[in-house]
């Protein structure tokens, strides 16, 4: 069966968008920049999905805003996990790195106790953020130093 | 017709650790790590990416190593590779409109708003060989200029907002999306089938289709209206979750072509369109699909079907390298027994045509002895 195209999204509460904010830089991360979880997490913690390497089906849309196809996939790692305490934390990430997935998935849990945020912060989040904004910002910098203006020369002939 | 073959084990075995002694090459010389092809030969996996239907850079340029750099078989090897995973679920549509744009030129508007980037291309270079590159030392790095934040709108909505260029079909998020890995396709096929094999589709072959359309089989007076190049955001639509879930970015090119006018009583003339996408930096690829996807609306654009790229089945079915591959090569496989009685036949057929023959000469010498004895 054709699959369904992907419905549009709520409107996302503020809460939401922060956890999609702290998934966003968990996908983007290297594994090492997400170690700290493991000891905040602390023991007990339960895999309730066991880190799995699977697909998405990409789509992109006809002509760039028409109607949605299906563009190839890509590989994605997710992981579910509970902690201790009871905190669930849900992980999809790109390409086929399991302890990632994993990190992320604790990440997310660890999100949910909000006395750890500035924790999180301080450890992870910010000093991540910083160094993908850095990266960004190079790519951007490299991006504009090739931007260029083309004239249109008058033709002597005519 | 292909029968099965059984014997020749120690002689396979010994055929593939030769395969991997040769993909080692001279010992001498340090062994290639896949990482290296990777950051290296990044265009080769891309194209390995797209022809293998599978964004992972990790395992493409494995695939690459694997396969000795044989392009085709390295997409095979991913094929494969993909057919051993369950699906989660599919993306939501990504908004090449939101990229962060490396590379942006169009051949149609040269004061576009965001401007014109270049990017890391080899457009303008001289194509000469740089033998520097042979030596050591590394190259100095990319030079920089104060980045703005300027948006970069798709030059196809500067157009359509003046009405001369033909709006995108619209966007009905209930509607399916047809999907050719898991039902096969027929003709006529809608155009999201139309992308999604093109999106797959061997790069010389498509190449060589757009060619033959400006060469004038199935002419459609292209211009590239946009290209861009850059990564995109990636959302998963996670039941689990009920929101959309961000996985990651990955880099992609996207081509709009615009194309010569079609109008009718009730539309007024307008530049029609034709589009392509693929994962990567994938410039060549993503302009030979945009012409031949623009090529393969020529039914529905009240054109008359004439030219091999305007002919979808002819298109779409072919356009598979690994398929294409898979039955030419399946030749060079034990075909004995199906040799073996085609030899028969053509025994019996020479045998047959030899009796003939020296029935007509007995019956020629007949004749001739009965003339020279009157």
């Amino acid at each position: 069966m054709p699959t369904r195209a992907v419905p549009p999204r709520p409107a996302a509460d503020p809460a939401t968008d922060a956890r999609r904010a702290v998934m966003a830089l968990a996908a983007a991360a290297r594994v090492d920049e997400l170690a700290p979880v493991e000891a905040l997490a602390g023991p007990g913690v339960t895999d309730l999905r066991v880190p799995e390497i699977g697909l998405v089906m990409v789509r992109g849309r006809a002509g760039g805003s028409g109607r949605p196809f299906n563009l190839g996939e890509a590989t994605v790692t997710r992981a579910a996990v509970r902690l201790a305490a009871g905190e669930t934390g849900f992980a999809h990430v790109l390409g086929r790195d399991r302890l990632k997935a994993r990190r992320a998935a604790l990440l997310d849990a660890l999100w949910a106790r909000e006395a750890l945020r500035p924790t999180l912060e301080a450890e992870i989040l910010a000093p991540l953020a910083a160094r993908l904004d850095a990266a960004r910002r190079a790519e951007a910098e490299k991006a504009a130093a090739t931007r260029v203006d083309f004239f249109t020369l008058v033709r002597g002939d005519d | 017709m292909y029968v099965a073959v059984k014997g020749g084990e120690a002689a396979i075995d010994n055929a593939h650790a030769w395969l991997a002694d040769r993909r080692r090459g001279d010992r001498a010389v340090a062994e290639i790590a896949p990482d290296q092809i990777r950051e290296q030969l990044t265009l080769a996996v891309d194209r390995v990416m797209n022809e293998g239907s599978l964004y992972d850079r990790d395992l493409a340029a494995l695939a690459i190593k694997q396969s000795r750099g044989d392009l085709i078989e390295a997409a095979f090897l991913v094929r494969a590779y993909r057919t051993t995973l369950p699906r989660f679920g599919a993306t939501e549509p990504l908004d090449t409109g939101a990229m962060a744009v490396a590379r942006r030129i169009s051949a149609t508007y040269k004061d576009l708003p965001g401007g014109q980037i270049l990017g890391p291309t080899f457009d303008y270079t001289h194509r000469l060989i740089d033998f520097a590159l042979a030596a050591d030392g590394e190259p100095p790095r990319a030079p920089t200029a104060p980045a703005d934040a300027a948006a970069m709108p798709r030059v196809t909505d500067l157009l359509a907002g003046e009405g001369l260029l033909e709006a995108d079909s619209p966007y009905d998020p209930e509607a399916p999306v047809g999907d050719l890995t898991r039902e096969p396709v027929t003709y006529p096929a809608a155009r999201d089938l139309r992308l999604q094999q093109l999106a797959r589709g061997d790069e010389g072959f498509l190449l060589a289709l757009a060619y033959s359309s400006q060469r004038g089989f199935g002419s459609t007076h292209p211009f590239a209206g946009e290209i861009r190049m850059g990564e995109v955001e990636l959302e998963f639509d996670c039941a689990d979750l009920g929101f959309a879930v961000p996985l990651g970015s990955i880099t992609v090119t996207e081509c709009q072509m615009v194309n010569q006018f079609a109008g009718s009583a009730d539309a007024a003339p307008a530049f029609t369109r034709g589009y392509g996408l693929a994962f990567g930096h994938a410039e060549r690829k993503v302009m030979a699909m945009a012409l031949v996807d623009r090529a393969l609306r020529t039914q529905e654009l009240g054109g008359e079907v004439v030219a091999p790229v305007q002919d979808q089945e002819f298109v779409l079915s072919h356009a598979d390298n690994i398929q294409a591959t898979g039955f030419v090569e399946h030749l060079k496989l034990p075909h004995y027994v199906d040799f073996q009685a085609e030899l028969g036949l053509v025994r019996k057929l020479r045998a047959e045509w030899t009796a003939r023959r020296e029935a007509r000469d007995a019956a020629a010498d007949t004749l001739a002895d009965r003339e020279a004895a009157e």
